[in-house]
Order: C-alpha cells, then structure tokens, then sequence
C-alpha cells in the first residue's frame, strides 16, 4: 500500500502509522486546548484507547472527564458531544466504523449539521467525527462500507478523508480547531500504514486537495485508500507512455472544485475513483461538476470507477471482486485516452 | 390541590411568578389561535394549552444559566424559561426579529442568552443532547442544571432509552421531565406504551422517576425542586413524569377526531390555569387586585410583542445562505 506524502520542506518529520499520527493529532490538540474532549465506545485506557488504540495513553494524561468511554450507544454518544459542543467545548466523537453511523444519523444530520442554521447562528457546533470505514479485512457488510455520500448530502458538515499518515494528523487537527462539525473519516486499512509525519502541530487546510502525482494526459480524481491505488496504476500506465495525474481531494465538503477543473482543463480527461458503490455516489457529483464547467474541452467522456452496488462480502474472493484495485483503474484510464 | 405540599408551600414571590408564567402561556395560546384562525399569519403551530402548569413550576425554580431543551410542542417551556416575548412570537411568525432570525420556526426556537439551548422537532432527540449539556456543566465546574421536556411518545424512541442510561452510568446533572399529554401524535398513551407510567422505567436505569399532577405548578415545583437539587449536588438525575392534558390536539388544524369528546371537555372544564387561579384567591394567597394586575401586565406584554411580530419584516433573501457553515467561507 502506498501511504507516503512528500514531506512539507523544512519540517522536521517521522515516521510513523496512521493510527499513532491521529493519537497524536488527539494529543496535540488536547494539550493545546483544555476544550477539547474525547467520547466514545472504549476510548479510554482501561478500555484500551480504542480498538484501534487511537487514543491509547490519552484518559491517563487528560483525565476520566475529558476522554469518556461510552455505552455502546452510538445516538447517546453524537448527541452528548453534540450538547458539550453548545456548551462551549470540542469534543471529538468516535463512531467505531462508519456503517454505524445508521444509528446515529438523527444526530449527525438533523442536529450536528443544523443547529447553527436553525438557531440563526447563535448555537455553533464544533465537532469531530472520527469514524473507520472501508473494506478490505473480511469485516462483511455491516463493517466495511464507504458511506461518505451520505454525510456530503446533507449541508452544515464538512467531510474529509486522508490518504496519508501526514494527511490523517492535519486534517484531523484542522477538524478539531474547526468551528463546524467535520466528519473524518478513517480507511480502516490505512491505519497500520506508514508515512512521513511533521512533528508537532500539523495543519492542512479543511477544503484543498493535493497533487499526488502530476500528469499531463488524464486525471484520476479520487481520495482516502483509493489514493494509493491510482498512484500505482499510475506507475504501471507510465510504463505504457500514459501520463497520469492524480488529484487526492483530501476534502469532499467543501470540495476543491478549482484543483479539479484546473487539472482536467488541461488534461482534457477524467477518471474518477472511489471505494463507495457507484449509484449516488460522489463519482456522479464531480462528474456533474467537470461537465458543467469544461464540456466543450473533453477529449472523452468523464468515466467512474466504483464499486457495483451491492453489500459488501465476506468471502475473500468476493471482496476482491467487489473492492477497486489497480488494475480497474488502469483500465479506466487507459478507455479514457484510447 | 396541593394538599400534601401545604407543609412546603413555595415562597408568596413563586406562587405569583408561577401565576405569571400560567398566564403568559394560556394567553399567548389563545392569542396564537386567533390569529392563525383569523388568517392573519401563517405557522406551524403546537399548542402548549393544558400543558402550562409543568412550565411554570420548573421556570420559577430554575435559574437562568441553568439549560433547557424542549421540543416542538415548546412554547410554554420557552416562555417558562424567559425568552423575550419578543424574538419569541417573531420567530413563529418567520420574522427577521425572531430568535433565529426567523430560521428556525416554533419547532427550533433557541435562545442561549437565557439557557434555551435546543428546541427539536424530532421526538425524543433533545434527551441525548441534553446528557452533553450536563456533561460540559461538570467540565466547567459549575452546579448548573439542564432540564428536558418532552412528551409520553418520546418514551418509546431509542434515544430516550441510550440516553436515560448514560446520565445514569455518568451521574450526570439532568433532569428529565415528561409532559405526559397522553397522546403521541394521534394515538393514546396506552396503545403505545408498555408500562402505565412512563416514570417506571426510571427504574430500568437506576435513577429515581415520579409521577405527578402535571396541571398543579405546586406540585411540578416541588418534584422539581427536589430533582434539581440532587443534580446540583451531584447526585445524578432524575425522571419526572407531569400528568397534564393536550386541550388542542396535536397540531393546529387536527379535528381531534380520535379524542373522545368527553374526555376532552372534562379536561377544558379543568382548565388548570383557571383552577391555579381559582386556588390562588380561595387560599388567599394572591388577591383578586394582585390577579388581575398580573393579568394585565401580561395581557399588555403580549399586545405589544404580537404588534412588534407583526410589524417586523422577514428575513432578506441572503440570510437563506448564512449560518450554513462559520464565518465567511463555505463551501460551494
């Protein structure tokens, strides 16, 4: 799996995980602002940290008050952070994988993302979502979905996924120090990746993507753990003389609609790419988008690559056939510059 | 009434603001029904009617950094907790001047200046939300309170259940108040509900319920009185079951065809503000001049409010793209 990130110049870095980069996007926020709280189902250290040890070590050093392990309770957890964000605070709420987010979706779209339009601006909710999701690990289907069209759908959240351990950390700092709930979601098998980490606070900024890598002949639009695999394919189309570029969107609201009509503006072409299933999906929304704006310009039609719409499966072979993987990228890519 | 709460009877300057918010509730309903029937203004409109005396008793005990979270049938626990008459009638009548600057309706009326923190229209919702207002009052160390009403019918959703369990299991300084209306939407309590009384389920998690006559404020007082004190000591919270009657059924505009008849004019004929009026002066605590001057200082706040509401313009065509997001920026 690919999870390196070009290194900011002049920043000291480190290597480390996705997980142990979010632990310390959670510990550098905590230590820089006594508002910020931690919720959820086994985050605390008698409990773990988390199942995935994200927060592993925190409760110790901020307290029992300010990192809660929760009842499996996932409304009561959302609507508690929900309450202590009115009240003043940034709490980061963990909602173990994003297929659970069903639970507590009154609270996500009908709360989180309304209250400061529906109170005329006077009730602001400043909270963190953090949520694991994608497939890949044999999870099944209740354990393995990519459900970001759900969230961007519905105005008053932010949603951002990283690709990198770098990304994770400073997305999910700008998140916390945000001032509108920011869903940040996590794919689940990024999480022991490594990467190149800047040391100490790390900041990237909620709505701007990132060049991946740059290419003149075609643009792959994509993001989170399907970011590693259009890299690849794009290493293997190199080899074939099909120069790719790849946007990682980094931020699907607000989306960085200039980074991707810059790119297919001069490429002439696009390939979109996510792990969620197509139908709905927000392959049709950026295509939509390119359409709108540079129909005139394409030298082929906007194609998507997206997983069919069914559940996802458990037997291996089926999830592999289910997942987006390299080679039905370079497929994609090489149908949209033939 | 009141009988057994002779021996702790509140303070003469609780049983008038009592009086006050009784009346200022009753009448702001009447007012409301005129105008929506007259067709002088359009709302979507819950009325509070019969439900007063819940309102009254927990907005004279409360203080104003304490929070409140009701839900869309909200008006009388809005008055209860002091928002202006004002921004309120604005606000229900989509005004610029509202509370939400007319963004938010009568079902998500907010006014955090005097601890109205959530008004929600999805049954059942405010109780989670209002765990995490408890939660940042033990944060900042303060002894406040949050209370949250809502109705019989919310005790059947799921996030009654999550959240009567985490204030339990976190001892949080909350007190949970049903406004037992008898009536979810358009079905009867008892072909919905499992138990005879909601407050058995405060059992379920740990926590002392009660159950009580929802139409005295005396009583509503007192319960709350004692359920605000143990959260204020820490003691965790508390499930107050209010006894009370829906006069006006579920919506403005509801034929109120699946309430029996009698039923509903044995409840009007117990108005309970008429009967807290009634026992005021038969007890001699308020006299007929003392009365009737509350009366008309209510009546001549809400003559002005209305005016104020009616007079204001809507919100401009621009607010419908602010408070999306923080500040300026906002995605596209």
């Amino acid at each position: 799996m690919t999870a390196t990130c070009p290194a900011e110049t002049g920043r000291e870095t480190r290597r480390m995980t996705t997980v142990q980069a979010i632990l310390d996007a959670l510990d550098l926020s905590m230590a820089a602002d006594p508002s910020v709280l931690l919720l959820g189902e086994d985050v605390s250290d008698p409990a773990g940290g988390g199942i995935f040890h994200a927060s592993a070590g925190l409760s110790a050093r901020y307290g029992e008050n300010r990192v809660r392990a929760t009842p499996i309770s996932e409304q009561a957890i959302v609507g508690a952070a929900i309450g202590a964000a009115i009240g003043g605070f940034r709490p980061v709420a963990e909602i173990m994988f994003m297929d659970f987010f069903g639970i507590a979706l009154d609270q996500i779209a009908n709360h989180a993302a309304k209250l400061r339009y529906m109170s005329g601006g006077q009730t602001a909710v400043p909270l963190t979502i953090r949520t694991a999701a994608g497939a890949g690990m044999q999870f099944g289907a209740q354990h393995s979905e990519m459900l970001e069209s759900w969230v961007c759908h519905i105005p008053g959240l932010k949603v951002v996924v990283a690709a990198n351990p770098a990304d994770a950390k400073g997305l999910l700092m700008s998140a916390i120090a945000d001032d509108d709930p920011v869903i940040t979601i996590e794919p689940t098998l990024n999480y022991w990746a490594s990467g190149e980490v800047p040391v100490g606070e790390h900041f990237v900024p909620i709505g701007r993507a990132a060049t991946a890598r740059p290419g003149s002949d075609v643009t792959v639009v994509t993001y989170g753990r399907m970011v590693g695999f259009a890299l690849q394919a794009a290493g293997e189309l190199a080899a074939e003389g099909i120069d790719a570029e790849v946007v990682d969107l980094r931020s699907l609201v607000p989306m960085d609609e200039e980074a991707i009509l810059a790119s297919v503006s001069r490429t002439r072409r696009a390939v979109i790419v996510h792990e969620a299933v197509r139908r709905g999906g927000l392959g049709a929304e950026i295509a939509s988008l390119v359409n709108e704006h540079l129909f005139g310009q394409l030298d082929a039609p906007v194609l998507r690559v997206a997983a069919p719409d069914t559940p996802v499966p458990y037997a291996a072979e089926l999830e592999r056939a289910y997942l987006v993987d390299a080679a039905k990228i370079a497929a994609a890519v090489r149908a949209a510059v033939r | 009434m009141s009988d057994t709460w002779e021996a702790g009877l509140p303070e003469p300057a609780v049983l008038r603001r009592m009086f006050e918010i009784v009346t200022a509730i009753s009448r702001t309903d009447a007012e409301f029904r005129k105008l929506l029937l007259a067709g002088q203004a359009r709302s979507t409109y819950y009325s509070p009617k019969g439900q007063e005396c819940i309102s009254a008793g927990i907005g004279a005990l409360l203080r104003r950094d304490d929070y409140v979270v009701t839900t869309y049938r909200g008006l009388h626990d809005h008055l209860g907790k002091g928002v202006p008459m004002r921004e309120l009638f604005a606000e229900f009548l989509g005004r610029a001047t509202g509370t939400c600057k007319g963004k938010g309706g009568p079902m998500h009326v907010t006014y955090p200046a005097a601890g109205l923190m959530v008004t929600t229209g999805i049954v059942g919702s405010g109780l989670p939300i209002a765990n995490g207002l408890a939660w940042s009052s033990l944060l900042r160390g303060t002894d406040q309170v949050t209370v949250v009403n809502f109705g019989d019918g919310a005790s059947n959703i799921g996030a009654f259940h999550e959240a009567l369990n985490m204030a339990a299991v976190w001892d949080l300084p909350v007190v949970f108040v049903c406004h037992n209306n008898r009536y979810g939407e358009h079905t009867r309590y008892e072909l919905a509900t499992s138990v005879p009384q909601v407050a058995l389920r405060a059992a379920a998690y740990g926590m002392p319920g009660c159950t009580i006559d929802g139409n005295d404020p005396v009583a509503v007082y007192g319960a709350a009185k004692a359920a605000v004190a143990r959260a204020r000591a820490g003691e965790g919270p508390t499930l107050i079951e209010a006894m009370t009657y829906r006069l006006w059924g579920h919506i403005f505009g509801d034929d109120m065809r699946y309430m029996p008849t009698a039923e509903r004019q044995a409840a009007m004929d117990a108005d309970p503000a008429v009967r807290y009026r009634n026992w005021l002066a038969g007890q001699g605590h308020l006299d007929e001049a003392a009365l009737a001057a509350v009366e008309a200082d209510v009546d001549a706040a809400i003559e002005d409010a209305m005016r104020f509401a009616l007079g204001s313009p809507p919100p401009s065509p621009a607010e419908l793209f602010t408070d999306v997001y923080a500040g300026e920026a906002r995605p596209a």
